[in-house]
């Protein structure tokens, strides 16, 4: 396969090609470089992808089928505090949608996007398991549970929000 | 551990985690060390206990106290009271919500009661972390038995006569799959444990995972020396990092005492088990999508037969089962195919997992006998419904299932009777739903949920789904007619004859079921544009009331889009036709003059 034209830095790509070696370049475990990339870099460009393809040896095509088949995986780097509201049944009907809302009002973000300062990123999931405190929000690795609308806003002040 | 003479069993599941249960142990241990506790007294961080609605909780044994919603702060007064002077500290106990008494033991709570442990038999009595803990309580017995004493075909007899149907939704017979599997010759067979939990609401497997990893381990080896398969892969939600770790740290104890790997107890039999990650794809949980996704492939499901068992991953035999099923062979082993079947019913022996949430006092994961019934289930373990409102249905099998309604209540739960009920077992997610919800939104609801999970390979999935969440969303924004209602019925059961793989096939469940059960509600969105329960927005509208409005213009000053109208010390008048349901002024208002209509 030709050189792929990467914008990555030397080190960046390096610590790829090295991942890619570990898992011996084998196709079979394009699912786990992803991980290990997504690790990495938080996400998942264009630009990554064009390397695992090469180191792979599959298609492009193939890795994007991948990435954008998952949700999981990005391709658009998640804010400085990601945000997630799980919207698993339990959740839903305690309210998480009232919740959910009232993030996107304040923050004036719809789901799945990234604020232009990188600060806050806003996404859905579903089902972290903590139904016992539904609704639950988690912003990075931290969790708060029973969180209804009129929380939202001190939560995010625990962040700097000042709007 | 004998020199031990008391331990502090701190609850170490995700729920509890996330209510600060890590600084509670941590506390603990600090108190301990304080007080030169260290030889006597000793913490523990066990699996989930299932009373995730009281978390976190903390137990004292050998007296059973069983402390609930404990704080970090309360750690200090629970060693210095009950560990050093033996007083229990009544202040954390649990309150019985009838007898308005307190209860230390579990074994006198209601939610306890009718409960019957065999797959989450260790979960909140073992170190999850620790493999001679598991073995101290019958660990790798049963492998040891199977692998000494037992020819493969013996340990597959006693599964099939033991009646165990797969508990990851589908209900297939084990000991069938298992036979299957091992009259299919091949120079390399493989067991897959399925770990890719993607109900939403559901985290039975994710307590197993993280409250007794081994036992995972040990069945999976097992049936592996049923089958002649040498390697096991559990596919994992990347989602659930505990559980990834807790089995981690439990394949590598395995390996170091020789319970995996070559030659496993002298045998000669060779096992060794990997991990492979999902990656938020719910049509995994599918066994022909979730083989493709651990060869890196999109998730994609392909038609059966030919089944996993003839040909799987990288084309070779492989037994795919569930991790509560998995959870249940080492015990079947040891106590008998009789045992096993004495418990349940006739066509679903055993016991089940489900994870109890959604309007419910007790929230948590219980495990009951087969053939209990819903009331037992809501009322009982569950203690009836939050704020003492009317229960309304309960969603069983996730969004592949349906909704059961109070006429289904004396019901007993066991495979066959809730697909004749029109639902199903699914994995074992119970959502109870109360008189606020509106049965029209929460099958909106599962088909959003379908129409995102998706894979798009076939039509019928991918574009029927996409049809009924349409129709569903105009009804719900009162746009609905009753040819709507006969739309949906009909597409319904087109998906379900069409569709490629069970994701597809079950899609339209929740639309049936609600349509059954609570077509009055569909037929009140429709013909009178009204939602009773008051969720469907564009269903309702703000009122002011003129008795009770007195002019004071704090609605018309927060209203966002200036639909309220009026002098001051005059009544005010909402603009329908501006109004868009914000509820701002609702809010704002002191005199209580504004209603929802």
């Amino acid at each position: 396969m030709a050189e792929s034209k990467v914008a990555l830095k030397r080190a960046d790509k390096e610590k790829l090609v090295e991942v890619c070696r570990e898992f011996n370049n084998k196709p079979g475990e394009l699912i786990n470089v992803l991980h290990r990339a997504q690790n990495i870099f938080g996400y998942l460009p264009a630009e990554v992808q064009e390397v695992i393809a090469s180191e792979l040896n599959v298609a492009l095509a193939k890795v994007y089928g991948v990435v954008t088949f998952y949700s999981y995986f990005t391709m658009i780097p998640r804010g400085k505090y990601p945000i997630s509201v799980c919207t698993g049944t339990a959740c839903y009907v305690r309210g998480a949608e009232k919740v959910l809302d009232e993030f996107k009002r304040l923050l004036k973000l719809e789901v799945g996007e990234t604020a232009a300062d990188g600060v806050f990123s806003l996404n859905c999931l579903r089902c972290v398991g903590a139904c016992g405190l539904a609704p639950v929000v988690l912003v990075g690795e931290k969790t708060y549970g029973r969180v209804s609308s009129d929380q939202v806003r001190k939560i995010l002040e625990e962040y700097g929000y000042e709007g | 551990m004998a020199k031990y003479s008391m331990h502090i069993l701190v609850c170490g599941g995700t729920g509890c985690r996330a209510a600060q249960g890590l600084a509670i142990t941590e506390s603990l241990k600090k108190e301990i060390d304080e007080n030169n506790l260290n030889d006597t007294v000793q913490v523990i961080e066990t699996g989930c206990f299932g009373f995730c609605e009281k978390g976190p909780i903390v137990k004292i044994m050998p007296d059973n106290t069983f402390y609930v919603q404990v704080k970090p702060e309360d750690t200090k007064e629970i060693i210095a009271e009950h560990v050093i002077k033996g007083r229990k500290v009544e202040r954390l106990l649990f309150v019985d919500p009838d007898k308005k008494e307190k209860v230390s033991d579990s074994k006198h709570m209601g939610f306890y009661r009718k409960q019957l442990r065999i797959a989450l038999r260790n979960c909140g009595f073992i170190d999850p972390e620790n493999i001679e803990e598991y073995i101290g309580r019958e660990g790798y017995e049963a492998l040891g038995r199977c692998l000494t004493e037992m020819k493969p075909q013996d340990v597959i007899k006693i599964i099939k006569d033991s009646g165990l149907r797969g508990r990851g939704g589908g209900g297939f017979p084990t000991g069938l799959k298992w036979e299957i599997a091992s009259k299919n010759h091949a120079d390399q067979k493989y067991v897959v444990c399925n770990a890719d939990e993607g109900d939403p609401g559901a985290f039975m497997d994710r307590s197993i995972l993280e409250g007794d990893p081994h036992s995972i381990l040990e069945a999976m080896t097992i049936c592996g020396y049923a089958t002649a398969a040498t390697k096991g892969l559990v596919y994992i939600r990347a989602e659930y990092p505990l559980a990834i770790k807790r089995l981690q740290v439990a394949i590598k104890q395995a390996r170091e005492s020789g319970l995996l790997g070559k030659d496993i107890l002298g045998s000669g039999f060779d096992f060794d088990v990997e991990l492979r990650f999902g990656a938020g794809a719910f049509v995994c949980g599918e066994e022909t999508a979730l083989i493709h996704s651990m060869e890196g492939e999109r998730g994609e499901p392909t038609v059966k037969p030919p089944f996993p068992a003839e040909s799987g991953y990288w084309g070779k035999p492989t037994n795919v089962n569930n991790v509560e099923t998995f959870a249940n062979i080492p015990v079947i082993l040891i106590k008998g195919a009789t045992w096993f079947r004495s418990i349940g019913t006739e066509k679903s022996p055993g016991t089940k997992v489900f994870a109890l949430a959604g309007k419910i006092n007790n929230v948590g994961l219980i495990e009951v006998p087969m053939g209990i019934t819903l009331r037992e289930v809501i009322f009982e373990i569950g203690g009836g419904i939050k704020d003492g409102k009317k229960f309304k249905a309960v969603q069983t099998g996730g969004p592949s299932g349906g909704c059961l309604t109070t006429k289904h209540l004396d019901t007993p739960i066991e495979f066959d009777t809730l697909i004749a009920a029109g639902s199903m077992m699914g994995s074992g997610g119970m959502i109870v739903v109360d008189e606020d919800d509106c049965m029209v939104s929460v099958a909106k609801f599962y088909l959003e949920f379908t129409v995102e999970e998706s894979c798009g390979k076939c039509a019928p999935c991918r574009i029927g789904n996409k049809r009924l969440h349409e129709v569903l969303t105009k009804i719900c924004n009162g746009n609905g007619t009753r040819e709507d209602l006969e739309l949906l019925d009909n597409m319904s059961r087109v998906i379900k004859d069409t569709a490629l793989c069970g994701l597809g096939q079950t899609s339209p469940n929740p639309v049936l079921s609600t349509l059954d059960n609570f077509y009055d509600e569909y037929l009140e969105h429709v013909d009178d544009k009204k939602c009773r329960a008051g969720v469907c927005k564009s269903l309702m509208q703000y009122v002011i009331q003129p008795d009770n409005c007195v002019g004071c213009t704090a609605c018309a000053r927060v209203c966002p889009v200036g639909a309220i109208t009026g002098e001051r010390k005059g009544i005010h008048f909402i603009d329908q036709s501006l109004c868009i349901k914000c509820g701002a002024c609702i809010e704002k208002c002191k005199f209580n003059a504004i209603f929802i209509q």
